[in-house]
């Protein structure tokens, strides 16, 4: 991968050049944003819900023990929005999204489409790589937004009805509106839109790469996903870190 | 004019010392060739002499490592001449865009450059379709074509782009002999109605005699004959007789 990330950085630069065209383009960015959401949407409820269910669960009973009953919420709250809806969201984009975006770049990169495009003088960044990266980067903050909510009913719905725990559903939220505000939000949603940028340029660019048959496509699936979480991870603790100050 | 009355338009392409190799082998070793405009050019050779490596050098999907090809005196990779003159490439397989309908993969170059209204180029398609006998086609995804059909289709997509260069890479290749006879006319059809200049490189001896204007003879990344078919056919180079009168012995039963 590191070997490859001058390549990448200029793919991003190329389709950052290329964004003038996002209107004439619009169908197919309208198309990836529908696959992008209609593919991910139920898992991202069930998987938020159930992660923002697991984390009352296992520091409810504690805090409670202790009469911190009301740091409940403004804990699953934080770690929703700030960290585990972003990252976890992003790696289940980058496994369901990424790798459908290498598949779909490689296939037509080895049954020689690309080429195809290229002699009929179509730029493959400005008619591939820009719609996706703009679907992705619009679509990856939503389904974001969207799981900090699920993820905060299901901490919630998991207070209430655990016997250990014992909080009602609104001191749970009348507690997290303590802590967590909409910059929390918007810190999440912030880190999610850079990771869309890793998870879609990684992965186009490891489908342009695609060199041999099914075999190399595959390859560049699994790298395009593996490489995609990786850079989340890393860019993670730096965005968290920048965004600290 | 050409000599069949029609407009002359297509361009001249001059390959001057091509040489390319992958790793340790030698692909292309030092080509030298002039297409005249608006001739039909068929290179000729066995599987791996380097034929289509060539095809994909002229239309500059891929860069020598020495040498240079120029397309009317100007160099393919100067940035002006993929503006400036209309090319296409039919591939051996088609390379039909799989998640576009038949109809929008012919009007796929009239679309992306915003040439024509999508009802001209829905007329333009259809038109073009009918050309190459794919007629009520449009709608169909190109998996549901035949491979023939496929490459007729790819056919038709060069069409739309009314080219002054087109290349053909083996055209008949995995096509029964009819749809073989049926691609072959087509492509000597299209040159006399417009005057492409096109270039096929094939192993197809019947289609080469049949539509070549001159056909160059390849042999491990080398140009071992050049010359009117008649002229090849004559050629005493054991190479070429061989390739051309390569034919299936039967053994007689002991």
């Amino acid at each position: 991968m590191f070997q490859n990330i001058g390549e990448i950085a200029l793919l991003f630069w190329r389709t950052v050049l290329a964004l003038p065209l996002i209107w004439r383009q619009r169908a197919k960015v309208l198309d990836q944003f529908h696959e992008i959401g209609n593919a991910s949407l139920l898992m991202v409820a069930v998987l938020s819900f159930f992660l923002g269910g697991v984390i009352a669960l296992q520091t409810g009973p504690v805090l409670a023990e202790r009469g911190l009953h009301s740091a409940i919420g403004g804990l699953v709250g934080i770690s929703m929005a700030k960290e585990l809806a972003p990252i976890m969201m992003s790696i289940l984009i980058a496994g369901r999204i990424g790798s459908a975006f290498a598949a779909e770049i490689g296939s037509m990169r080895v049954y020689q489409e690309i080429d195809a495009l290229r002699t009929m003088n179509i730029n493959p960044v400005h008619f591939l790589v820009m719609p996706r990266l703009v679907a992705i980067a619009i679509g990856l903050p939503m389904l974001v937004t969207f799981a900090i909510l699920v993820g905060w009913l299901g901490g919630a719905t998991v207070a209430q009805v655990t016997t250990q725990i014992d909080v009602p559903f609104e001191s749970f939220f009348e507690n997290m509106k303590n802590v967590v505000g909409i910059s929390e939000v918007l810190h999440g949603v912030f880190k999610s839109f850079c990771f869309a940028w890793i998870i879609g340029v990684v992965s186009c660019h490891q489908g342009l790469t695609t060199r041999g048959g099914p075999r190399g496509i595959g390859r560049s699936v699994t790298k395009a996903v593996v490489n995609s979480i990786v850079l989340i991870v890393l860019f993670d603790y730096v965005l968290t870190r920048l965004l600290l100050h | 004019m050409n000599d069949n009355g029609t407009t002359q338009h297509g361009v001249s392409v001059q390959v001057r010392g091509i040489r390319r190799s992958y790793g340790a082998q030698e692909v292309l070793n030092g080509i030298d060739l002039d297409v005249r405009p608006g001739e039909i050019f068929v290179i000729m050779g066995a599987s791996g002499s380097g034929k289509s490596v060539l095809l994909r050098h002229i239309i500059g999907l891929e860069a020598p490592d020495e040498g240079e090809i120029l397309i009317n005196g100007e160099s393919i990779h100067s940035v002006d001449v993929a503006s400036k003159y209309r090319m296409a490439l039919v591939f051996q397989s088609g390379a039909l865009l799989n998640s576009l309908t038949v109809g929008d993969n012919v009007g796929l170059y009239l679309s992306e450059h915003r040439l024509k209204s999508p009802d001209e180029i829905r007329k333009i398609v259809l038109d073009k379709l009918e050309v190459v006998g794919l007629k009520g086609t449009e709608d169909k995804l190109p998996s549901e074509l035949s491979g023939g059909m496929r490459k007729r289709a790819a056919i038709a997509r060069a069409l739309v782009i009314e080219p002054e260069l087109i290349l053909y890479d083996e055209p008949t290749s995995e096509l029964d002999p009819v749809s073989s006879v049926v691609i072959g006319e087509e492509i000597y059809k299209l040159n006399k109605r417009i005057g492409v200049t096109s270039l096929v490189v094939s192993h197809d001896r019947d289609l080469a005699f049949g539509i070549a204007d001159r056909i160059a003879v390849m042999h491990e990344g080398e140009i071992v004959a050049l010359g009117s078919p008649d002229e090849v056919k004559r050629s005493h180079n054991p190479i070429i007789r061989k390739f051309i009168h390569a034919d299936f012995k039967r053994q007689p039963k002991a």
